[in-house]
């Protein structure tokens, strides 16, 4: 009898789940598609639509999610999520207030938005890690919290005085009518893309979502990996917090509500698999030009927001679901 | 153990309830408990059906959104036909809600996809349509009918109406959950899909059941909502599925699914009830409330986290060890 011995079979973890699009090429390439369909679409529709100025005036529609949006995605790829995002906006754009008023410049009031956004990512970062609770509970919790804060520090008040200068971040022009937010989205966009998919620690946020059990075995340190992605994307709600603050030069204990559900909303429209373990931040990247075009077509046609909301619920799970019914279909056809 | 921590919870919220009483004595008297019992009735009856929910391994974000839909369908229709009796328009709202939390359930069961994306999807999508369906106005209590306003407010043997009906929702949960083969199939389906499936338990079926109830019980709690406010316009009930899932996880519902108790839920549901209602009474800002409650729920979440590990972690640890 011959040994039963094979040899080892090269297997490769793939960077997202096949699904039957996977045939037209990829999940990338269709999203870029439904992104360039909805740019016509509104150019044919309104003559307002191909303005330079306009069009960089659209951006801001999605910047400063998409942001959130790219650390969340690692976040989400490894099994994790955070919902408190928008909240960490809030308190970190509280903290930016009280520095204003306290006569700190933009220097530190910057330093003051990204400081106290880290701070919140590790609190994330350690309950979760610490008494391994799902994060999806511990971080409804502290949205709570945070956002809590925010109240309890200004209760019905109002902080809008910031020192000049500051205005910059959120209004500054760097070259024609390219501002510094968008620049600093696309330059995060190749910062994250870089960190994901051409560094050994993004292979390993692949391997924790696929399986963390393995991955601890493998030598992964799991925990560490996981309480970074959380202060990563505590850090990017602080980059967001002192963008927004900077753009709207106020700040109330409401502000940025809902950020949590559209960077979840781009994340998972960016083909991220909800579940962990696969999806790409060029995927995101388009999903925020998507929401970012959809949100500006439809201002051009002065539908609400509230409205707007249909379309991108409508998007989110028809965008899932139309591959796997499709791809039903499809088998029951070659079935026959 | 179940026992000790929704007897420890029970005991929180009691001592919470007295020591109020001792700084305000004015708290502790039977008309303002009944008020607050009352205030905390949509909580407790929308935690429950929530935690059906959540026992199957899934999450229903779309409650609020519901609420908020069919709270201005139900009132426009009350405007419309005021000669409609009050059970009719409170079937017609469960129905309503029956329908939004199948569609949830449906994208779940029949195309798979995992739940907290598509109640994502539906939270949006439901707010927007009750934008559409009341034309972005409110619809105030002076156009509905009396009954309409009288109806929850009724005293029944010192009791609200309102309040009754989530006494009623408790016994249901407590029999529905404990002694019927459906209740029973979504511990399972929750605890263990795996074995649930081999015991001939449909999961997927289980969980589009917990959906209908989530939205039944979501669209009747929308008439209620309108009712008691007396006005139906977009915002109501905005973020309220966050203090739905805040009660559940402080009472002890586990979010990996299979683990909760109807006393847990209604005691989260309580606590957070009596917060509310003790901050004003106690000088303390109202802005303190959602600090509290996140405090709350990190709490429940830090002190039931040794029951959640998976067996998967535990051989890990030793392993490590």
């Amino acid at each position: 009898m011959t040994a039963d011995i094979q040899a080892p079979v090269a297997r490769t973890i793939p960077d997202r789940i096949e699904t039957p699009f996977r045939r037209w090429k990829r999940w990338e390439v269709l999203l870029a598609g439904v992104a360039v369909a909805i740019f016509i679409f509104n150019a044919f529709a309104s003559p307002h639509f191909l303005n330079a100025s306009n069009l960089s005036d659209a951006t801001y529609n999605f910047t400063e999610q998409g942001i959130i949006a790219f650390a969340m995605a690692l976040l989400i790829i490894a099994g994790d999520i955070d919902l408190s995002v928008a909240s960490i906006v809030a308190v970190s754009s509280t903290g930016m207030g009280a520095a204003a008023t306290a006569g700190g410049g933009p220097a530190v009031l910057v330093v003051v938005g990204l400081v106290v956004g880290l701070a919140c990512g590790a609190v994330n970062g350690f309950i979760v890690t610490r008494f391994r609770v799902p994060s999806i509970v511990v971080t409804i919790g502290t949205m709570s919290l945070f956002r809590g804060i925010s109240y309890v520090v200004l209760g019905d008040q109002v902080y809008r005085h910031y020192p000049p200068g500051f205005d910059w971040f959120g209004q500054g022009y760097v070259w024609w009518v390219f501002t510094f937010e968008f620049l600093l989205f696309l330059l995060l966009a190749m910062a994250f893309a870089v960190l994901l998919h051409r560094t050994v620690f993004g292979r390993r946020i692949y391997v924790i979502g696929n399986n963390p059990v393995a991955a601890q075995f493998s030598g992964v340190r799991v925990d560490r990996i996981r309480f970074i992605l959380f202060l990563l994307t505590g850090l990017m709600s602080g980059v967001a917090a002192i963008l927004l603050t900077s753009r709207i030069a106020s700040t109330r204990p409401t502000i940025a509500t809902g950020y949590e559900l559209q960077a979840v909303t781009i994340v998972v429209l960016g083909g991220v698999n909800i579940l962990g373990g696969s999806g790409t931040i060029l995927g995101v990247f388009i999903a925020a030009f998507v929401i970012g075009l959809v949100t500006f077509g439809f201002g051009l046609f002065n539908v609400p927001g509230v409205v707007q909301s249909i379309f991108t619920g409508a998007l989110l799970i028809g965008v899932i679901a139309l591959p796997i019914v499709w791809g039903r279909v499809a088998a029951r056809l070659r079935a026959r | 153990m179940r026992i000790g921590r929704d007897g420890l919870l029970a005991a929180i919220v009691l001592l919470m309830v007295i020591a109020i009483g001792f700084v305000t004595p004015s708290f502790d008297t039977a008309p303002n408990l009944v008020d607050l019992f009352n205030d905390t009735a949509i909580l407790i009856m929308m935690a429950l059906a929530q935690m059906t929910v959540i026992l199957t391994k899934c999450i229903d974000l779309s409650v609020a959104a519901n609420v908020a839909l069919t709270g201005v369908l139900i009132a426009l229709l009350n405007v419309a036909f005021p000669g409609l009796p009050v059970p009719v328009l409170m079937v017609v709202a469960a129905g309503i809600g029956l329908l939004l939390g199948a569609f949830n359930g449906a994208m779940v069961w029949l195309v798979g996809i995992p739940s907290i994306v598509v109640t994502l999807g539906t939270l949006s999508i439901y707010r927007g349509l009750s934008f559409l369906a009341s034309g972005g106005t409110s619809i105030n209590g002076g156009k509905m009918s009396p009954a309409f306003i009288a109806v929850p407010r009724a005293i029944i043997l010192g009791l609200p109406v309102m309040s009754w009906f989530a006494i009623a929702a408790v016994a249901i949960f407590l029999v529905f959950l404990r002694f019927t083969r459906t209740g029973r199939a979504f511990f399972a389906a929750g605890g263990n899909p795996t074995a649930a499936v081999y015991t001939g338990i449909d999961v997927g079926r289980s969980q589009f059941i917990a959906f209908c109830i989530s939205g039944a019980v979501a669209g009747f709690c929308g008439y209620l909502w309108v009712s008691r406010y007396t006005i139906a316009y977009v915002d109501i009930a905005g973020g309220f599925e966050l203090q739905v899932i805040a009660a559940c996880v402080i009472g002890g519902v586990s979010i990996s699914g299979g683990i909760g108790t109807v006393a847990g839920a209604v005691l989260g549901a309580l606590f957070l009830g009596v917060v509310k209602n003790a901050l004003p009474v106690i000088h303390i800002s109202p802005f303190w409330q959602l600090a509290i409650s996140g405090i709350a729920i990190l709490g429940a979440v830090i002190i039931n986290a040794g029951r959640e590990r998976r067996v998967g972690r535990l051989i890990l640890k030793e392993a490590a060890a």
